[in-house]
């Protein structure tokens, strides 16, 4: 619990039962199962977890964790800025 | 189906088994194990004790290296390679790891009752062209032919010997604290590309084995330094295996950096996707050689100049330190012991 | 590879860790309840870059770890027969149940596959109409929702060969058992942030508040958990209780609907046992009984077989982060991962495995 890696899909069979699709990993390509996560398309990034898809990547979100440190950095020389 | 109620009591150590595994074949403690307390105890003899990849022996022409190994690799065709390309490699390499120049091979074969013609046909060409390309001869050899259902297609067994020049000497024992350790390329690539036929990965671009004859590399090396004190082709159990059998040989400490280590994006990602570990991945084509500082930066730029060895880098060094442990400094810059395998390295979900 | 790679960025982490010693006024203990996490602090040494005030502890976020003993014999017995391919996770064949683990009876015969994915095992019902399939589902909320999938394709095809043995544990449950114990420390938690992908985070919300403990939703890589860390720290110096989200490029707030719903579909929650706590009430899910032709347990009729644990195994106490590792007896002496005495030496993120390849060296020196 639980090792799941994000990947770009490539293509989705929505006529297949159980809905399945092509996902690459840095270069490998595996076939996914969509039906946890029916909402995705072609290009978007998925987390997958034994075979699943089982969420989007938010790319704004994923930007997030760089501003937060950048936001720390700010606030810690206004700190260093403040007079003794 | 028993009708009592079955109450059992707590773990008993599981390292007495009454039966062989697989894990025991996989190149880590429990394969160290049952060397040990089977083979080397009965055996017993100063040829044997040093478990390096082959014997040294004494003749009145000179210093011989001898090794033997058996190839059971399942599948037999793989990308980049077979079983047959494998057992000429595999072995011309362990003699090359003792600082030999490979000379004869022998070839034993155990076929399974209805194995296709054909495929062995392909296997023994493939045998033929890599024994010409590593200039060695098979000169003698044997065939046996098993029941349907009692061999899994194909086993080969290849010995070899070569000769060892008088300024040559290598043993796992002669690293010491302030050695360099260099790595001749990618690491997990032959592992990957194995299990990539079992579990249908597909790649975009596929991961071929790193199956190659090294002699030569390392015969360029040992032309700039006599001196180089150990060499070892991390194949079963990868690099994190052989670097640990060095430090309990020679009693020292090793330290290697991941940044260093090179990783293809395929292999990482097929690691990642499996949760695999690729310092413990097989390599079929690479060396890693543990040499006196000084000469460390001369060797590796020869190393550089062959196609064998273009992406040799340096990954670490021997310490006093810390004996028998090897630690590897993460990307990061936190420490984490790499330790000996217990077995085989399994798939994990977690 | 994108979406991993920049969250191992070196600078980045050492950054975070700077951050996190900056805001550090006294003692904290943070304990972290997913065997990915434990494995990443092992593999990138990420203990090595937080101050010594930080304690970070290792909860029962292992599967393997904290499957009771019996579920193990439970397998096994059902792996012996000659009339099962039993298939598992590579994690579950190495826990030792009462004499063996499911690596020796592959060993003697038994027909033992891993598969990568639960539906793999449903293609070998579908393959092996002369067989009977079991799939040992085990895991937390993340893996479930697969598993409860691999039921409802069987179901669909109609397949009478198959059947899953369920252990499916559940993390809030375990998280209160923690808190409400008289000797709990844990001050602040890192939640699973694969779990919760899944069931979203506002399961955390009364925990934070009725024990008023912060929690942080964290991810998997280490620039990941040292800004989970952080965050958590600066929560626990601010002295806030709230349950935050680190890992928001992944997880929202209610989840992944569609899997909770198959989840409520398959499963219904029922009482666990856990390896070295004992039982937790409301704490996994078994199998809803529309669907009991899929259930193992009850194909095979086991409610039989009990197994006690190692009196000198103390997993209880280490998975609840109340003692550590070394502070066992037998770590390191009669319990190493070639022979462990208990699961959590067991699994590479079991803690006191983790303890084992990572700390021994420091812990001699000491």
């Amino acid at each position: 619990m639980c090792l799941a890696i994000p990947g770009k899909v490539l293509s989705i069979n929505r006529e297949e039962v159980p809905m399945m699709g092509k996902v690459v990993f840095g270069g490998i390509e595996k076939q996914v199962c969509f039906d946890l996560l029916p909402e995705a398309s072609v290009d978007d990034y998925v987390v997958v977890h034994v075979g699943f898809a089982i969420s989007k990547m938010d790319e704004q979100e994923a930007a997030q964790v760089f501003e937060y440190l950048k936001t720390m950095e700010d606030m810690r020389e206004l700190e260093d800025d403040k007079p003794v | 189906m028993k009708n009592e109620p079955i109450t059992l009591s707590c773990p008993i150590p599981i390292s007495d088994y009454k039966n062989v595994l697989l894990a025991h074949g996989g190149g880590g403690k429990l394969t160290k194990q049952l060397i040990e307390t089977m083979f080397v105890s009965q055996f017993e003899n100063e040829h044997l004790s040093p478990l390096h990849d082959g014997a040294i022996i004494n003749t009145k022409g000179g210093r011989l290296a001898f090794t033997t190994d058996s190839y059971v690799v399942n599948p037999l065709f793989f990308p980049g390679g077979d079983i047959g390309k494998l057992a000429v490699h595999g072995t011309v390499n362990d003699l090359a790891m003792c600082g030999a120049t490979p000379l004869y091979l022998s070839a034993a074969f155990i076929i399974e009752e209805g194995f296709p013609m054909e495929e062995l046909w392909k296997i023994v060409c493939s045998m033929s062209d890599a024994a010409k390309e590593a200039g060695v001869t098979i000169i003698t050899g044997d065939t046996k032919v098993v029941d349907r259902g009692k061999g899994d297609k194909l086993f080969i067994t290849t010995s070899g010997i070569g000769e060892i020049r008088t300024e040559v000497n290598i043993h796992p024992a002669r690293a010491k604290a302030g050695d360099v350790i260099i790595l001749s390329g990618a690491i997990g690539m032959h592992g990957i590309a194995i299990m990539s036929v079992r579990e249908g990965l597909e790649f975009s671009s596929p991961i071929l084995s790193d199956t190659a004859p090294l002699n030569e590399l390392v015969a360029e090396m040992l032309g700039v330094c006599s001196d180089i004190h150990v060499l070892r082709d991390p194949t079963r159990g990868g690099v994190a295996t052989v670097l640990n059998e060095i430090a309990s040989s020679a009693h020292v400490g090793v330290i290697i950096y991941e940044e260093n280590i090179h990783v293809s994006q395929e292999v990482q990602g097929a690691c990642e996707l499996l949760g695999l570990d690729p310092l413990y991945i097989a390599n079929e084509g690479k060396l890693i050689a543990i040499v006196p500082a000084e000469h460390s930066e001369n060797i590796l730029a020869t190393m550089k100049q062959h196609p064998y060895g273009k992406d040799s880098v340096i990954i670490g060094e021997i310490v006093s330190e810390h004996p028998e442990m090897v630690v590897m400094r993460s990307k990061i810059g936190g420490n984490r012991i790499v330790d000996m395998l217990s077995g085989e390295q399994l798939p994990r979900i977690c | 590879m994108k979406f991993i790679d920049e969250y191992r960025n070196g600078d980045t982490a050492k950054q975070f860790a700077e951050a996190i010693a900056a805001i550090t006024t006294r003692s904290w203990t943070i304990m972290e309840i997913c065997g990915g996490q434990t494995h990443a602090i092992v593999k990138y040494g990420i203990e090595d870059l937080l101050p010594t005030q930080i304690n970070l502890v290792h909860g029962p976020g292992c599967p393997v770890c904290v499957t009771p003993v019996e579920m193990i014999e439970k397998a096994i017995v059902i792996a012996e027969r000659p009339e099962v391919i039993f298939t598992s996770f590579g994690d579950m064949l190495r826990v030792p149940g009462a004499e063996k683990d499911l690596l020796t009876v592959k060993a003697r015969g038994g027909n033992v596959r891993i598969v990568y994915s639960p539906l793999d095992a449903v293609k070998i019902a579908l393959q092996h109409p002369e067989k009977h399939v079991v799939f040992f589902a085990v895991g937390f909320e993340t893996t479930a929702p697969a598993n409860a999938m691999a039921v409802r394709e069987a179901h669909r095809l109609g397949l009478n060969n198959f059947s899953i043995l369920c252990s499916h544990v559940l993390v809030p449950p375990a998280i209160e058992a923690i808190l409400s114990s008289p000797m709990n420390m844990v001050q602040g938690f890192l939640a699973a942030g694969h779990v919760c992908t899944i069931m979203g985070y506002e399961e955390y919300l009364p925990l934070a508040e009725r024990y008023k403990v912060p929690i942080v939703v964290t991810g998997f890589e280490p620039v990941d958990i040292l800004q989970g860390i952080y965050m958590t720290v600066k929560q626990l110096e601010e002295e806030r209780c709230e349950v935050e989200n680190q890992y928001a490029r992944t997880v929202r707030r209610e989840g992944n609907i569609v899997a909770q719903q198959l989840l409520a579909e398959i499963f219904q929650v029922s009482d666990r046992a856990w390896r070295g706590i004992g039982i937790i009430p409301k704490s996994g899910y078994s199998i809803n009984p529309k669907y009991e032709q899929f259930d193992a347990e009850k194909r095979f009729q086991l409610n039989h077989i009990t197994a006690a644990e190692s009196e000198s195994c103390i997993a209880g106490l280490v998975l609840q982060g109340i003692k550590k590792p070394h502070e066992c007896s037998e770590f390191g002496k009669r319990c190493t991962p070639e022979h462990p005495l208990g699961a959590p030496m067991v699994s590479s993120e079991g803690a006191c495995a983790a303890y084992y390849h990572y700390k021994r060296h420091q812990i001699a020196t000491q």
